[in-house]
């Protein structure tokens, strides 16, 4: 009985062992590149939270063929008033396959006149790119656009 | 060493609707490329980034390291008075960069 106690110990310290072994190695090895969608999903939770995000009211202009991903010249706009009880509090853009999911964070007030921001982006990849705006009712509307990239971003170039 | 290119009207009607394009040259390095020797180049970028219109805040961007080098930003606002826009630039290292325009409202 005893003995038999012992070999079930020994076998469960070499099963444990093992598992840890086999567990930690992907950790090591296996850092994201890209962002996932996952991480892009993630992001976009950590803004809206619960909410629901809706489709319309945002428009992302982004040349749908980049030649070189350092610099890609995005607007984005929203169609709404901005009047002091009805504005676009905020604009949100995420990317789905750079290191990071994040590319922006915009915030305007009711005095903006027009909900419209631009900026110059980079992108690592072809992929898709999400813009989200957050109304003053607390609602958020969504677009997302597809950009097929021919020169990446050189997050993997050596300098 | 760091520049500021702002751009806002000169004068304006009241109330009308003016375009503010902002550029700060900075290199935005994102941390994620390497040398030859295989280090990573450490991240400087712009982290924040906002405009005040005589003192109130009328625009702020959170920029990550998707921003490209140089960033430019533009945004709009109302005309309401006469006065002065601020801009405020805050990275990493210790980056700060401060630049004003003014502007004449009829």
């Amino acid at each position: 009985m005893r003995k038999q106690d012992e070999s079930t110990r020994r076998q469960f310290l070499g099963i444990a062992g093992s598992a840890a072994v086999i567990g930690a190695i992907p950790i090591v090895t296996l850092r994201p590149a890209d962002a996932t969608p996952a991480m892009l999903a993630s992001a976009i939770r950590n803004v809206v939270g619960e909410a629901e995000v809706r489709t319309g009211k945002v428009k992302l202009d982004v040349p749908p063929l980049v030649e070189n991903g350092n610099t890609v010249p995005m607007t984005v706009s929203v169609s709404n008033p901005m009047t002091p009880d009805d504005y676009v509090r905020s604009i949100h853009v995420f990317n789905e396959k750079n290191p990071q999911p994040n590319i922006g964070n915009f915030y305007l007030g009711p005095h903006a006149g027009r909900a419209q921001v631009s900026t110059r982006i980079r992108l690592a990849d072809s992929q898709k790119i999400v813009a989200i705006a957050r109304l003053s009712d607390g609602s958020f509307w969504s677009v997302s656009v597809d950009v097929v990239v021919t020169l990446a971003a050189c997050t993997e170039e050596v300098i | 060493m760091a520049s500021a290119l702002i751009n806002v009207p000169a004068r304006a009607k009241r109330g009308a609707i003016i375009e503010i394009k902002t550029l700060m040259s900075h290199i935005m390095e994102t941390g994620y490329r390497h040398t030859a020797d295989g280090e990573v180049v450490p991240r400087n970028i712009i982290t924040s980034f906002s405009c005040r219109y005589n003192g109130t805040e009328i625009f702020r961007a959170d920029l990550f390291p998707a921003i490209a080098a140089n960033p430019f930003v533009t945004f709009f606002t109302v005309a309401t008075e006469s006065g002065k826009f601020e801009f405020e630039w805050i990275g990493d290292r210790g980056f700060t960069e401060t630049a004003s325009a003014s502007i004449t409202v009829e």
